[in-house]
């Protein structure tokens, strides 16, 4: 049984909806990366699948002995966050919050699956920096090592890649396939398709039409080729205007 | 120095102490959330809406107007917190809205219907802070130990959540943390604290209260620990020597103790700059 399957699926907010019949499977170990153009409604899908909105119609059911507070998340940062202070032990410990329930301090296991995931992420000698001195590169890692002290099932990347410059964007492409690798389910967000179809193994495309399926059947098809082809035509538009 | 211990022999002078340290904890505790939610004026906001309240006891001729006050301010806390962050009318605005409307209704209210001849006095009074920290009874006092224990527990056991959910409240909701029960309490905390520090300095300067030491801290620190303990130091320090100065040298109390806490801003601010805040 699959990790999440979305069975008909309408999804929206304040009652209005935004897209309907989405059909998709996440199994464990997949690196499911979701596209579609600005305003498709992959944010409202993504809050969806957290639990911060409720599906309009059909259905999203969990399995495999997942929970649905059991997705690290990696959300786009906020103003808030810019000059907020505390240190990235803070921050990665907060991770754990979920496990917390009513206990008020964090347990020794909590402290220590904190730094374990800490050095997965290179952060160790970061540990007491403060969050808002790092780089953006920097910055995403923390939020990352905050979302694997959620869970080591499945994680949620909401544009992790988001403002980042050529390099650092590669080095976060090659940590999170590492991670998917260790058998980390991944579901990324992202507008940049063609690094989608490098990493990822399969595609759900939303928009006025929608497409899941493994990633080679989504380059031959009809959707997957055209929009393949706006998005290299748009890169190019950029790589001129600059 | 001698006139200091003279003063200080007066009950009521130790009284005014005890209190205006314990609202000052309080105060500066919750600051440092609100100022990192965004939302520095909202002390501003319900300051006013409790000094509305007040006028409506006054006008109705309540004695214990508390029992006004409190359940008003209370309820404009929850929808100012809760419905802040997605709501058509955003956060300050609506801070902004309320705050002015019912300063408006509550003066409009004072002037129509107030019985007493000084009104003018009765307003700057309940806007600036009397001198009513100096007639406090020992009630008072218990009652704002009682309230600033409960804060500072509070305080101490959902330290994490109450991070957690200044943070990135998207976050703590996906791994099942009750965001919108903690903006509740943190929201009724606030408005306790400041229907009781208008005693203290007023509905004016109550916004001062809460910013101040939170933004000193901040030009200090980098921790989020770090910061809420200097902020709470801080705003105990800036209170005592408030109070004392201005029971030596006669001034208001509230502005007093405001601009002790600017002047440490400042001096916190120019240490932040040469030192870069590189203290962790």
């Amino acid at each position: 049984m699959p990790y999440i399957t979305g069975n008909h699926l309408a999804i929206g907010y304040d009652g209005k909806e935004v897209l309907e019949d989405i059909n998709f499977e996440v199994n464990k170990g997949d690196y499911l990366c979701v596209v579609g153009e600005n305003g498709a409604g992959k944010s409202t899908l993504m809050k969806t699948i957290l639990g911060l909105l409720n599906p309009i119609k059909g259905e999203l059911i969990w399995g495999d002995g997942l929970e649905n507070n059991e997705i690290g998340y990696l959300p786009q940062q906020t103003i808030v966050q810019r000059d907020f202070p505390a240190t990235v032990k803070e921050i990665v410990l907060s991770g754990c919050q979920g496990r917390m329930g009513w206990r008020p301090f964090y347990s020794k296991e909590e402290k220590a699956l904190a730094m374990e995931n800490m050095e997965r992420m290179h952060l160790q000698s970061l540990a007491k920096r403060s969050f808002r001195e790092l780089s953006g590169g920097q910055q995403q890692r923390v939020l990352l090592a905050r979302a694997l002290c959620a869970t080591r099932k499945l994680l949620l990347l909401d544009e992790p890649v988001a403002g980042l410059d050529m390099i650092v964007t590669a080095e976060m492409y090659a940590l999170i396939k590492e991670l998917n690798d260790d058998g980390v389910t991944i579901i990324m967000i992202s507008h940049d398709i063609t690094t989608a179809i490098n990493y990822a193994d399969h595609i759900l495309h939303i928009g006025k039409k929608c497409f899941y399926g493994s990633k080679d059947d989504y380059v031959n098809s009809v959707l997957g080729q055209k929009f393949l082809m706006y998005s290299e035509r748009k890169e190019e538009e950029n790589e001129w205007k600059n | 120095m001698e006139k200091l211990i003279e003063y200080l022999s007066y009950p009521f002078v130790r009284y005014a102490l005890v209190v205006g340290v314990l609202i000052a904890l309080c105060s500066s505790l919750l600051g440092v959330t609100l100022v990192l939610k965004r939302f520095s004026f909202i002390g501003d906001g319900l300051s006013h809406v409790a000094f509305g309240a007040m006028s409506i006891a006054a006008v109705l001729g309540v004695t214990n107007n508390t029992l006004i006050v409190l359940p008003v301010t209370i309820v404009c806390a929850i929808l100012l917190l809760k419905t802040g962050q997605n709501t058509k009318i955003k956060g300050d605005a609506a801070i902004a809205m309320i705050s002015v409307g019912a300063l408006a209704f509550g003066y409009l209210l004072m002037n129509l219907f107030s019985a007493s001849s000084n009104l003018s006095g009765d307003v700057c009074s309940t806007l600036f802070g009397s001198t009513s920290i100096l007639t406090l009874k020992t009630e008072d006092v218990w009652l704002s130990a009682v309230l600033a224990v409960m804060v500072v527990l509070f305080f101490i056991f959902f330290y994490h959540k109450i991070f957690d959910v200044t943070f990135d409240e998207t976050f703590a909701k996906t791994v099942g943390t009750k965001v919108d029960m903690y903006n509740v309490i943190i929201a009724v905390i606030v408005a306790v604290v400041i229907v009781l520090s208008m005693n203290l300095v007023g509905s004016l300067l109550i916004s001062a209260l809460i910013i101040f030491p939170a933004l000193s801290a901040m030009r200090l620190f980098h921790s989020f620990r770090s910061v809420t303990v200097c902020s709470a130091v801080l705003s105990v320090i800036c209170a005592v020597v408030g109070i004392l100065i201005s029971i030596t040298a006669g001034t208001p109390v509230g502005a007093t103790i405001v601009a002790v806490d600017a002047v440490v801003f400042v001096v916190c601010y120019t240490v932040g700059c040469i030192t870069g805040g590189k203290i962790v």
